[in-house]
């Protein structure tokens, strides 16, 4: 498996987790990401901030669908924000934007997960 | 923007396909069907119906017969070469570059001859995605890479998928699911076989993620590819024989 190029730091916000996102997400990510969301915990929304993102393949895609199930196997709610407008293309391409809710700003986000 | 900002944009732009609602087959090859792919939506592992599969097929090559990115740079300008014999893969003029729609013709038990397609959402030096439409088998993407691990070479096709619909995903159960893991068995040994390891051993891995199946999409039966490719084959002798009145009716008018 590739390396991990990216860091996820979570915090904890009323009912909801933010997880910060930075650097490259690739498949080399899948072990990072899924400790992050673990750290997560039982927040009703888990909520993902790509301010600070620099890329991602489609390897990283995969991941989001695969953390998806793992969110609504939990019956947690998964939203985004801080998209570029290409990664916002990118998950309308994909049709993740059908699953993840995606805000155009942390407030918002926290906002639509019940934690403002 | 900074430097690696800068980087990472002109990646964002070569690397991935533009935005489409629609998918768009700018020419058919000779021998193509091009019933199931025009006008359709793509459809990821998100609007497929049944469980969600990870599978993972690898073949390690030894590093001093190729690198990553020359054996992803073969694999993407061969790629209908190493495709298994029983089906075709019509592969853009050109090539596998990202935001192209490429033509699939396969035979199924049964003799049905399905026509459907797949686009090409992401291609690197290092990796490509190929993402499918609605009314194709599974929902979902195929990744091929590469990557070099300890003197080898590791060649990877790593499909995440759901059934598209419940069809579709009866047939992967009684059976489907074996011929899936032996035609991409077929297509790694087809690669280490260029690269002068026909016989090199190919590992599967194979994770369910969901084994919940999506019943709220049980209606994409209505875009299944092999429904209409059977109702495709089955309207061939009336096709025909239109064909043959209206040649005959341009006969008589000269």
């Amino acid at each position: 498996m590739p390396e991990a190029t990216a860091t996820f730091d979570v915090r904890r916000l009323g009912p909801a987790s933010v997880v910060d996102i930075r650097g490259d997400v690739t498949s080399g990510s899948e072990d990072v990401l899924m400790a992050a969301y673990e750290e997560a915990g039982d927040a009703k929304a888990v909520i993902l901030n790509f301010s600070e993102l620099s890329y991602m393949n489609s390897g990283g895609i995969g991941l989001l669908v695969t953390l998806l199930v793992r969110a609504n196997r939990r019956s947690q709610s998964l939203l985004a924000f801080g998209l570029s407008d290409h990664y916002r293309q990118i998950f309308e391409l994909t049709r993740l934007d059908e699953a993840v809710g995606i805000h155009d700003s942390e407030s918002d986000a926290l906002a639509a997960a019940g934690a403002v | 923007m900074t430097e690696v900002n800068e980087k990472a944009a002109a990646r964002d732009a070569t690397n991935w396909a533009k935005k489409v609602s629609r998918l768009n087959v700018s020419e058919v090859p000779e021998g193509a069907v091009n019933i199931n792919v025009e006008g359709k939506r793509l459809a990821g592992p998100i609007q497929g119906f049944g469980k969600m599969w990870q599978k993972t097929y690898q073949v390690r090559l030894p590093r001093e017969d190729v690198s990553a990115t020359d054996l992803i740079a073969a694999w993407k300008q061969r790629f209908p070469e190493f495709w298994p014999e029983g089906g075709s893969f019509y592969a853009p003029l050109t090539g596998i570059e990202p935001g192209e729609v490429a033509l699939i013709g396969m035979t199924l038990p049964g003799r049905v001859k399905l026509s459907t397609g797949v686009m090409v959402l992401y291609a690197d030096e290092e990796s490509f995605t190929l993402m499918t439409p609605q009314g194709h088998m599974f929902a979902g993407w195929i990744t091929f890479s590469a990557i070099e691990k300890e003197g080898k070479t590791v060649a990877q096709a790593q499909v995440l998928m759901r059934a598209s619909d419940p069809i579709f995903e009866l047939g992967l159960t009684l059976g489907g699911h074996k011929q899936e893991d032996r035609f991409w068995h077929q297509t790694l040994s087809n690669v280490a076989g260029h690269f002068g390891a026909p016989d090199a051993l190919v590992d599967t891995q194979v994770v369910c993620v969901d084994k919940k199946r999506q019943w709220s999409k049980w209606r994409n039966v209505w875009h299944s590819s092999a429904i209409r490719s059977t109702l495709y084959m089955l309207g061939a002798p009336i096709r025909g024989a239109k064909r043959l009145l209206g040649r005959g009716a341009l006969d008589a008018s000269t």
